[in-house]
């Protein structure tokens, strides 16, 4: 937080001031306890501005005991995004009872390593999905829904459906289909498995390293960009 | 029913009723008489619901449709009322003072197809599209396919095959 005198804080005020973001993420002034008056700019001070780093796998063993137990514990995150979401619930059900594979629900993204995108994104999701991509922690890994996270699906000329699941976040599995069924849904998790065990389920480090690509094509199509550029 | 209409047809001078099922009924009428006729169906007819508003474009006639659905709930019947206004000229007295929830539908209708509500509350605010800034998607006249091909990165390879040929192709290939 930086103190500075009024004049230069209507300057900023007035330069800043996007009508895209929401009153309380706007640069304004907070009256200290002492009747001081503070400056603050919300995306710069409440956000951290860092940019993130690659974290380099482990070598050898020590690499592989990781994937493995990562491997056997897969978190999801309960978020559906599209109508293939509507196999989700069943997923846990006695019936394809997906918890005898390691896999759980989790509410947030804070505690989910798996992101699975569950069928069509319109643009207004898709800002949700990467906000809570981002927030997620390392290693995370996507899986991919249904063909609308493909070449768009049946929605593949809509005006408000993305195409291309890859330009937005990496994506470690496609599961085809429309919609597919818990059973696709099963193996799919089993060959995320596969993937992860064999070390190249590398999508949180290649999002990193490719950030500024991923960062332009979801710049390109979310025009009121009013968050943080990566939301730690 | 058809007394009121009957009834309508002399106060408001509405034209074009077609009676689609016996619940049921349509008609239009001219869009400065919409504003005193919904009131009048409220408070004296008893049709207190408002059960959607939804819009037309008709391109080619050059102008806008507007339905109402109103229900009343006693006798279970609904009336459709129909406007129309030219496409230059899209706006509409908004009627959210009647029925909140049409502050709803009428947000929606702008962002859909730019026909304006002025006065209803939070109209100008994004509902679906978020930071859009093409003319209104649902109009006719905008080109989603071609929108998308220029946003959303297409998949090269997506093709499709008449089945009639391609059966033929694959069966018959030296036909
Ligand atoms: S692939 Fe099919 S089921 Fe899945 S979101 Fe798209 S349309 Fe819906």
């Amino acid at each position: 937080m930086s103190l500075s005198n009024k004049n230069e804080q209507e300057k900023n005020i007035r330069v800043t001031e996007d009508k895209f973001l929401a009153p309380e993420n706007r640069k304004h002034t907070v009256i200290g306890p002492g009747g001081e008056e503070i400056f603050v700019d919300p995306l710069n001070d409440y956000f951290c501005t860092e940019k993130p780093k690659v974290e380099k796998p482990y070598k050898g063993i020590l690499e592989k005991f990781y994937n493995w137990a990562r491997a056997e514990s897969l978190w999801v995150l309960g978020y559906g995004t599209g109508c293939g979401s509507i196999e989700l619930p069943p997923l846990f059900s006695p019936r394809f009872d997906a918890y005898r594979f390691g896999v759980a629900m989790r509410p947030t993204p804070r505690q989910s390593g798996v992101f699975i995108i569950s069928g069509y994104l319109a643009v207004k999701t898709l800002k949700r999905v990467i906000r809570s991509y981002e927030q997620m922690q390392n290693p995370k890994y996507v899986i991919a829904l249904g063909s609308c996270t493909i070449n768009g699906g049946m929605y593949w000329d809509s005006y408000n459906t993305i195409n291309r699941l890859d330009h937005y976040i990496p994506v470690d599995v496609y599961i085809a289909g429309c919609m597919p069924r818990p059973e696709a849904i099963l193996s799919g998790f089993n060959r995320l498995k596969e993937k992860i065990k064999e070390g190249r389920a590398e999508g949180a480090n290649e999002y990193i390293e490719k950030l500024e690509w991923y960062k332009a094509n979801q710049k390109k199509i979310i025009k009121d960009w009013n968050m943080p550029d990566y939301n730690w | 029913m058809s007394e009121l209409l009957k009834q309508l047809k002399d106060q408001y001078k509405i034209f074009d009723i077609t009676e689609v099922k016996s619940f049921q009924t349509f008609f239009s009428v001219d869009t400065a008489k919409l504003l005193p006729l919904v009131t009048s169906l409220k408070e004296n007819s008893g049709y207190t619901v408002l059960v959607f508003i939804t819009a037309v474009d008709w391109l080619e006639e050059d102008k806008f449709q507007l339905t109402y659905i109103v229900n009343n709930p006693e006798e279970k019947v609904d009336l459709g009322i129909r406007v129309f206004f030219k496409r230059d000229e899209p706006t509409m007295e908004s009627i959210h003072h009647l029925w909140v929830h049409a502050a709803t539908f009428q947000r929606e209708i702008k962002e859909m197809y730019g026909i304006d509500f002025p006065g209803s509350p939070r109209v100008d605010e994004p509902f679906l599209l978020e930071g859009w800034d093409d003319i209104p998607p649902m109009r006719r006249d905008f080109d989603t396919k071609k929108y998308s091909e220029e946003t959303f990165f297409p998949r090269e390879g997506r093709e499709s095959n008449d089945p009639a040929t391609f059966m033929k192709l694959k069966l018959y290939p030296d036909e």
